[in-house]
């Protein structure tokens, strides 16, 4: 098989296998939390390489693993003193235990081939040169079959546990009242992630395995109220920004890893602005019509408030209504001439009077506004 | 000795406390079965803390909580209890639809893995019916009104089908329509035998909505029918601030 197609197979299955637990990350406000155990890691497996001198040995993942739910545990065990935030946890804890393990290979385990630019970024160009060959015979790349395992793990959990993560995390009280403890989906949920950071950042990167795993779960969230199709938009999305990136990087030559994240940034934007229902132009623009709206519902009151009372002069004429509700000119005669136009007032001399149809249209607002 | 069957919920000596800061302090309590019980008291009594702590979800400093037959494990007996929690201690935005969270309420009787079939949606639209929000079934959690969330989560404590129920200020801030609806739900529960503890703020309606009623001030100032222990004496022991306390002891 052609490198450029398994570079595309190994990110196609990394951005599937991250976006899972990603989404629950996302849903449970822990988005941070990843970026802080996609470093610490580090540390668990430079500790593991110092009990096995072994760089392929599976204790290296068990490690790994550990280190992650140690992480969540250190933070939450701070931030639970309410002596500090949690973000603040964060910030103290992830430097801390990757810097430890900064140290420790710069000090001793510098013959290793345990680069930490590499641990960062990640190489995903080089990943096709690590072979799988079984009895003699070249299997394709060994990341295709370390992440696709990684892939059926996650997979097999969220769709085994997919009751059990729903409700821990939608509401943990009742979740615990039937019986299900939040505590343990969450270790489960933590081990899951620090598993799949494990297997996926000596392919991509730490970096961009927080990309997938944030990224596309965030921007399906804009595009879809179901958790189900939430999980698969998100996988969808990371195989999108997967390959997408692969071509321009192949395109303008540059960085594999780096140019899926901006890729995963930029289609979060454009999801961002654009989307259907919780896009930023259509709730800029729901929000200039409920202004609108608002302001015509509060005029007719108006009107119906002071109609055939002796201040009617000084408060419904066409040039004081303005003086009255502290609008500008424009924008009240903007909302008279709406109002003209729906038949809901008309102008008799220089006062607004109200229609029957605009009587109609006080009592229609009334209801919705105040009955519900 | 009493028979303990005649008890839906026993509590003896309860002390919960944050830090060195009592919060319920030496709670005894004995709740009929068969009862609709407010348990009413000012703001920081403690009232949400005495849910919480009979359900399990926070851990004593002493004492102990017995349901129905004197089992103490709430574990053992999770599908015999129905919760209902303040609407505003979950994300409305979380991605669900209406049934999708009424369901949730089934998810007790099939534990873990297990998923909900044909019979429970069925349940859930049922549940759903009763508090006058089938059509709403397919409806994001995101667009309901508080009214709304609240008659979901009466729902979904219903689909629960428990034997006692613990709600925490269903009332609270809701409009006139859900209020009526949550009164007769309380009613029918009353008529099928099933123990209701409702967390209560508006002590106007006491007497019509409850036939049982615990005052709690830190400690309980009364626990009884309504019609004997609610009274202004009692509201009023209540209700000042720690002078109550003091004068219990001495």
């Amino acid at each position: 098989m052609a490198p450029q197609i398994e570079i595309q197979i190994i990110a196609v299955i990394v951005a599937v296998a991250c976006a899972l637990p990603g989404t629950f990350l996302v849903l449970r406000k822990m988005s941070m939390m990843s970026d802080s155990i996609t470093h610490t890691i580090l540390l668990g497996i430079v500790l593991a390489f110092f009990g096995t001198h072994d760089l392929s040995s599976p204790l290296l993942i068990v490690g790994a693993a550990l280190m992650g739910v140690v992480t969540v545990w250190l933070t939450e065990l701070l931030s639970r003193t309410r002596l500090l935030a949690e973000d603040a946890a964060i910030g103290v804890v992830f430097p801390l235990l990757f810097s430890i393990a900064i140290i420790l290979i710069t000090r001793y385990a510098g013959s290793v081939h345990l680069d930490t630019d590499s641990v960062l970024l990640g190489e995903l160009a080089f990943a096709p040169f690590d072979r799988m060959i079984i009895g003699g015979v070249d299997m394709g790349a060994k990341a295709i079959y370390t992440t696709g395992i990684l892939l059926l793990i996650n997979l097999a959990v969220i769709i085994i546990f997919f009751k059990e993560l729903k409700i821990a995390t939608f509401d943990p009280m009742l979740a615990a009242v039937l019986g299900f403890s939040p505590a343990l989906v969450h270790y489960g949920l933590m081990t899951l992630v620090s598993l799949t950071t494990v297997g996926a950042f000596q392919a991509v990167g730490s970096v961009l395995v927080v990309a997938f795993m944030i990224g596309p779960p965030v921007t399906a969230y804009l595009l879809t109220d179901d958790l189900k199709r939430m999980l698969i938009l998100s996988g969808i999305i990371g195989v999108v920004n997967g390959i997408l990136g692969y071509q321009a990087a192949a395109m303008l030559d540059v960085s594999i890893a780096g140019s899926m994240a901006v890729v995963t940034g930029l289609v979060f934007f454009l999801v961002f602005v654009f989307a259907p229902h919780r896009g930023l132009i259509r709730s800029l623009l729901r929000r200039r019509n409920q202004k609108l709206e608002f302001a015509k519902a509060t005029l007719l009151f108006h009107l119906s408030n002071h109609e055939n009372s002796a201040e009617e002069n000084a408060e419904a004429g066409i040039d004081t209504i303005k003086t009255h509700l502290h609008w500008t000119g424009e924008f009240t005669s903007k909302i008279i001439k709406s109002l003209v136009r729906e038949d809901c007032v008309q102008l008799s001399g220089c006062l607004v009077k109200l229609t029957p149809e605009g009587r109609y249209a006080i009592m229609r607002n009334y209801i919705t506004l105040f009955s519900r | 000795m009493e028979r303990q069957q005649d008890y839906a919920v026993e509590v003896e000596d309860l002390t919960v406390a944050y830090d060195a800061k009592p919060v319920l302090w030496d709670i005894d309590l004995k709740i009929p079965k068969g009862k609709l019980m407010a348990v009413v008291g000012p703001n920081g009594a403690g009232k949400t803390t005495l849910i919480k702590a009979m359900l399990g979800l926070l851990k004593p400093v002493t004492g102990a909580v017995r349901f129905l037959d004197g089992n103490d494990d709430i574990r053992t007996l999770k599908n015999r209890i129905g919760y209902v929690p303040q609407s505003g201690s979950v994300d409305w935005d979380f991605p669900a639809t209406v049934q999708d969270v009424v369901l949730m309420g089934c998810y007790g009787k099939l534990g873990w893995i297990r998923r909900p079939g044909k019979p429970d949606v069925e349940l859930a639209i049922q549940m759903l019916a009763k508090v006058g929000m089938q059509e709403y079934a397919s409806r994001q959690i995101s667009q309901l009104s508080g009214g709304q969330q609240q008659r979901v989560f009466l729902a979904r404590a219903l689909a629960q089908e428990a034997e006692v129920y613990f709600m925490d200020e269903p009332f609270k801030g809701v409009d006139a329509q859900t209020e009526r609806a949550i009164v007769a739900l309380l009613k029918e529960l009353k008529e099928q035998n099933k123990t209701v503890v409702v967390v209560h703020h508006d002590l106007q309606t006491v007497p019509d909505y409850f036939d049982w009623v615990t005052l709690i001030n830190l400690r309980v100032v009364a626990c009884g029918p309504v019609e004997e222990v609610f009274h202004e004496n009692n509201l009023k022991k209540t209700y000042q601030s720690s002078g109550t306390f003091l004068r219990g002891v001495m």
